[in-house]
């Protein structure tokens, strides 16, 4: 490990003094040192927490007043009594269950897609060596500047050709614009499947080559088997890039009955009269399997993160 | 090839380049197979869409009747078109205050839960949960948070005798806004801030401890140049985000109030799909493609100067 140019650091002959004069006391300096920024650390995380909890704060609490203590200023940081009864107004005040169906055939369709395609994809971008294969990786990682998870190949960029491309097929108001391009990769899900793909011991397939196995064999019966958590972390993002998907379902579906929930919240949103203790019932109930998967699948997605980061 | 070495016998050595040839033919092949489905996504809905939108962008076309050749019209219309140039002034704009904000708020994150806190884990959850929740629920969730009478932030701001702000409703605060709901993004980056904080050895902090180097000096000397990578990562994301920022303002503000929210991507989906004026939009699409495009190659460019690359481990 080589340290890094320090052009500025104190020159090393100060350390001379230092030591002596600071032997004695370095113990209880570094310590209250050490306390000191532990504090100012835990006061700032305490802050920034309950700045990141306030929108899944307030959308609940929101979601359990009655119209009239929602009307109420100041505003109330506790419902008076808990209305459950919300949040079955707000499932009747909107078709939700046939977005949820929506959604869900959504989400089947893109889990699956990327479960398949971005695991062959960095297989080959990962476990063989070909001619060209680095020039090719340079267009999965350009894409990641210009993507985002949730909406790939939709972006502001590409929706406007994208969606004349799709008419010209005869996919729009359909979810096919939506799902069929999880079939054939994203960037992000291919690069963070290569990083664990890299990670496994090539002495794995070149065993199984001497054995005579084909490449799929090795693919199917080698390094399937080992893939299951790295999958597990596609198959979570996919679903919840899937689940929040709100670009594509706004410009391919036009059928009210084709709704998925993102953007039948948004046309529920838009209304004039907004019932905000409904609205925020109905965000909840969208949010909620989003949050226990991510309770649930918390290391699975610390770890995605960290290593689907480009360092 | 690096096989051609004994040169007695070269007809051997042609046996042998050949074979070689042959086998690297054969992982081309192989190599091309796996990684088809990917070639064939970005040739089929990424390059043929934009190649087309390019053809469409010299055209006017509503969508409903043949494209008509009008050469550089929409282009030239866009260089006097008011609307187009307020667009592209908000996404600078917000672009350049949302970048920078989103580093530091990463890097203040990560570093704070990078000390030995027992309960530190509590934190981690709360402050990354909000980047696993679609912006179009942290959008409409926002639009109740930030209401002026109604919402918990003006309330809270009273505490500390704040007046109260029209977040959504004035220009001045607007832009503001929508930063702040990208914020909740940060947690991702902090994430990825963290795991490049702990790769930096202890010992480089231990040595220049003995120096009798401050916090500051730490920080600034060692933690800096060893993250810069990742900072690189975070800005040319955050770039690409930021220069094609669209929902939250399609769904807070929808543009408002007095044009201060719309951004590019806003005006062009509005071109696109409520003004049916598609060649014009094709022409913006290829505009904000090569803006983008630009800005990360200058970052790249300029990142070279700061940016300390680790050599071999």
């Amino acid at each position: 490990m080589n340290a890094p140019v320090m052009p500025n650091s104190p020159p090393a002959g100060r350390s001379e003094a230092r030591t002596g004069k600071g032997r004695r006391g370095l113990g209880s300096y570094r310590f209250r040192q050490r306390f000191a920024s532990q504090v100012v650390a835990r006061v700032l995380l305490v802050v920034l927490a309950l700045f990141f909890l306030s929108p899944i704060y307030w959308m609940i609490v929101s979601a359990l007043k009655s119209p009239t203590e929602l009307a109420a200023f100041p505003p109330t940081l506790l419902p008076e009594r808990f209305r459950w009864e919300n949040f079955v107004e707000a499932v009747n005040y909107i078709p939700f269950g046939r977005f949820l169906v929506n959604t869900l055939v959504v989400a089947v369709g893109c889990v699956l897609g990327a479960v398949c395609s971005n695991f062959v994809i960095a297989y080959g971008f990962s476990r063989l060596e070909w001619p060209g294969r680095d020039v090719i990786f340079y267009t999965v990682l350009a894409s990641i500047f210009v993507f985002s998870l949730n909406e790939y190949p939709v972006t502001p960029i590409t929706m406007m050709p994208l969606f004349v491309f799709f008419a010209q097929l005869g996919w729009v108001n359909t979810f096919l614009p939506i799902i069929v391009p999880t079939w054939f990769g994203n960037p992000f899900l291919i690069f963070l499947l290569r990083q664990f793909l890299l990670q496994i011991p090539r002495e794995l397939s070149d065993a199984a080559r001497v054995d005579g196995a084909n490449e799929f064999q090795i693919l199917s019966r080698v390094i399937l088997p080992l893939s299951g958590p790295a999958l597990t972390i596609v198959a979570i993002f996919a679903f919840v890039g899937s689940w929040s998907n709100f670009m594509g379902p706004l410009i391919y579906l036009l059928d009210e009955r084709l709704y998925t929930l993102s953007i039948g919240l948004h046309f529920f949103s838009s209304d004039h009269d907004v019932a905000w203790n409904l609205l925020m019932a109905a965000s909840t109930l969208i949010v909620l399997p989003l949050i226990v998967v991510f309770l649930l699948f918390q290391r699975a997605f610390v770890t995605g993160i960290r290593v689907g980061g480009i360092k | 090839m690096g096989a051609a070495s004994g040169r007695p016998h070269l007809e051997g050595c042609r046996e042998v380049v050949r074979a070689v040839t042959r086998l690297e033919r054969m992982n081309l092949l192989k190599g091309l197979l796996f990684v088809s489905p990917w070639l064939v996504g970005f040739v089929v809905f990424l390059a043929y869409p934009m190649l087309y939108a390019g053809y469409l962008s010299f055209t006017e076309y509503t969508g409903f009747t043949a494209p008509e050749w009008i050469g550089l019209g929409n282009y030239t219309e866009l260089f006097h078109d008011e609307s187009f140039w307020k667009s592209l002034g908000n996404t600078l704009y917000y672009t350049a205050l949302a970048v920078p904000l989103g580093v530091v708020v990463a890097l203040v994150l990560a570093v704070a839960m990078n000390q030995k806190l027992r309960e530190v884990a509590f934190y981690r959850t709360a402050i990354y949960l909000p980047s696993a929740l679609p912006v179009f629920a942290l959008s409409i969730i926002f639009i109740w948070l930030l209401n002026p009478r109604y919402g918990l932030f003006n309330l809270i701001l009273g505490l500390f005798r704040v007046p109260p702000i029209n977040w959504l409703g004035d220009p001045q605060w607007s832009k503001l806004s929508i930063v702040l709901v990208a914020q909740m993004g940060a947690g991702q980056f902090a994430l990825i801030f963290l795991g490049g904080l702990q790769g930096i050895p202890q010992t480089l902090y231990e040595a220049v401890e003995l120096d009798g180097a401050t916090s500051w000096q730490k920080f600034r000397y060692i933690t800096l140049p060893l993250i810069s990578p990742v900072i690189l990562y975070d800005v040319m994301v955050g770039l690409g985000l930021g220069m094609q920022v669209f929902t939250p303002a399609l769904i807070m503000t929808n543009g408002g109030p007095l044009d201060s929210t719309l951004f590019y991507a806003l005006y062009l989906y509005r071109n696109a799909f409520a003004y049916n004026r598609m060649g014009y939009a094709a022409a913006m699409s290829w505009l904000l493609l090569l803006l983008c495009i630009g800005i990360a190659m200058l970052v790249f460019r300029w990142a070279q100067r700061w940016v300390h690359y680790e050599v071999g481990e």
